[in-house]
């Protein structure tokens, strides 16, 4: 029983590792403050869950589901990356507003809020995994090479590019970088990832409604990449790690579970002020928010 | 003088920017010559960043066009006129902070790791030979930090050299520089002089905005003054000192 409780634990952190690294690509590397990323987690999620329950198998759905959650990502960036600092923020919160309203009418498609139960385990190569251990290895694989692949992006001349755009774009574009293709490229990446993080979690909790995907959600990534550090994904791990495993004593506490879910958010709040005032970069960041 | 000839590198034609209600540059005309030192000088306000930010495609003209090497560049994105051989330094200046003095200065070559699918392949490790050519351009411009410095951590005069080193860096065909010495001690000052000469005697065409009088007419070939967004007169330095026109923009009548 414990056990089972601590996979659990650690399958929703390789997920969230996941969506954390891709995050900071954007947030961290590229300065852009995309609240947007809770719809591109959300957009793969449901894609692959539709396509497996039609059918398809788990492996093309989970990469139409990053395709999918790419595409948005580029289509987002069409408009949005002429757009700065807090005019983004609203402009990519406003869009996960349109996926969260989509989820929930387009009943016919989604069935609304009544969610998309008995998503299929995945299956490949005749393999199932259908054991907790199974999904933990499985996960932490994808995690590790979408880790792997982000972090490699980073540490390129691309990644230092986006740096650049980051710290200064006018000085960066008269050195000849084209800032807004940069900014487009490294949002459609980070939503790809994001996509596949929701493919993982959809076909893990084989339940999936939109309030999964909701804006509460945003705030605890932001919390995980801040706490971290932006532009650092060692920050960006260690901070899913701190986030998802902090809340967790609540539930051993004996409050009701009306109190917990509020107090799980409380606490995020205060993690996030306490970092922010104490150690504004984060544990293993080198840039603070909004400074450029 | 200051008409377009065969050797002309940039026009500024007829173009006028503004702001509103405000004029900043209106029907503008100036010619900048290939392998000399182009200086434009005026009061505050007369339009010279203005001009600078029009050239580099920061701002739209309103009318009017830019021609930079015989093609014409008006309102073209900023780095598609930065590739073209257009390096420029700012006013204030402008650096990645968050960045080392080397990845300043790397990142105004392209490299091939900056094309998004070919970067799985590639890291930030500089090969020897730009190495090379970033120390070479660093011991030019006379910066003793260390490559591994972050920017952020250098006094303003160290952030100057940063930002006209990594100008050089660039394939440039034309360096444009706003106010260069401002903010820099004398030693650097006349440092400067010395490398500015230099660049040109190599054949560079440079555009120097200046407010150090004795500066900008000791190095200058030809001298541009702009007042209230427009030309006011354009000569060698030496007339350019003893018009009437220009003493009287500069200290009123």
């Amino acid at each position: 029983m414990i056990e089972a409780y601590l996979i659990h634990i650690l399958i929703l952190i390789c997920i969230y590792i996941v969506l954390a690294v891709s995050l900071d690509l954007t947030v961290g590397f590229a300065g852009m403050l995309n609240m947007g990323h809770v719809a591109f987690f959300g957009i793969g999620a449901y894609t692959s869950a539709l396509l497996t329950l039609g059918g398809t198998p788990f492996l093309p759905a989970l990469i139409a589901g990053a395709i999918m959650a790419g595409i948005a990502g580029f289509v987002l960036s069409l408009p949005t990356t002429k757009l700065k600092g807090d005019y983004l923020a609203v402009a990519t919160l406003g869009f996960a507003f349109i996926i969260e309203s989509v989820l929930k009418n387009w009943v016919s498609l989604t069935r609304g809020p009544l969610g998309l139960p008995g998503i299929p385990r995945p299956e490949f190569f005749g393999i199932t995994v259908s054991s907790q251990l199974g999904y933990l290895i499985f996960s932490a694989v994808v995690m590790a090479i979408c880790v792997f692949l982000i972090v490699r992006v980073e540490k390129s001349p691309f990644g230092r590019m986006l740096e650049a755009t980051r710290d200064d774009e006018v000085a960066a574009s008269t050195l000849g970088k084209d800032v807004y293709k940069t900014k487009a490229i490294a949002l459609t990446v980070s939503a790809f990832f994001a996509g596949i993080a929701g493919s993982l979690y959809a076909h893990y909790i084989s339940f999936i409604d939109p309030t999964t995907f909701s804006l509460l959600e945003v705030i605890l990534l932001f919390s995980i990449i801040i706490v971290g550090g932006l532009g650092s994904s060692k920050g960006a791990i260690v901070g899913a790690i701190i986030l998802l495993i902090l809340p967790e004593p609540l539930r051993f506490l004996g409050f009701p579970s009306s109190i917990v879910g509020p107090a799980r958010q409380i606490l995020y709040a205060l993690i996030l002020l306490l970092i922010l005032y104490f150690r504004p970069k984060g544990i293993f960041g080198r840039v603070e928010l909004g400074e450029s | 003088m200051n008409t377009k000839q065969p050797d002309t590198i940039l026009e500024f034609n007829n173009v006028s920017k503004h702001f509103g209600g405000v004029k900043a540059v209106r029907n503008c005309s100036f010619y900048v010559k290939k392998g000399q030192i182009t200086g434009l000088i005026g009061p505050n306000g007369a339009g010279k960043t203005t001009a600078f930010n029009l050239i580099t495609g920061l701002l739209k003209t309103n009318s009017g066009n830019i021609i930079f090497m015989n093609e014409d560049i008006t309102d073209k994105p900023t780095h598609y006129i930065a590739n073209k051989g257009l390096a420029r330094t700012f006013q204030k200046v402008r650096l990645f902070d968050n960045l080392t003095i080397e990845e300043n200065l790397l990142l105004a070559k392209h490299h091939p790791g900056e094309n998004f699918f070919k970067s799985f392949f590639f890291t930030r490790k500089p090969s020897k030979s730009l190495l090379k050519k970033v120390k070479q351009v660093v011991n030019l411009v006379g910066l003793t930090k260390p490559l591994s410095t972050l920017t952020s951590e250098l006094s303003y005069g160290q952030k100057r050299l940063v930002e006209l080193a990594r100008a050089l860096m660039m394939d440039y065909k034309l360096l444009m520089l706003d106010e260069p010495t401002a903010g820099v001690n004398p030693f650097i000052r006349k440092r400067l002089k010395v490398l500015l000469r230099k660049l040109r005697s190599q054949g560079k065409t440079i555009l120097l905005i200046e407010h150090d009088m004795d500066f900008v007419m000791s190095l200058s070939d030809e001298v541009i003054v702009l007042d209230a967004g427009k030309k006011l007169m354009a000569d060698k330095p030496g007339k350019v000192r003893k018009n009437k026109k220009v003493l009287e923009a500069y200290l009123g009548k």
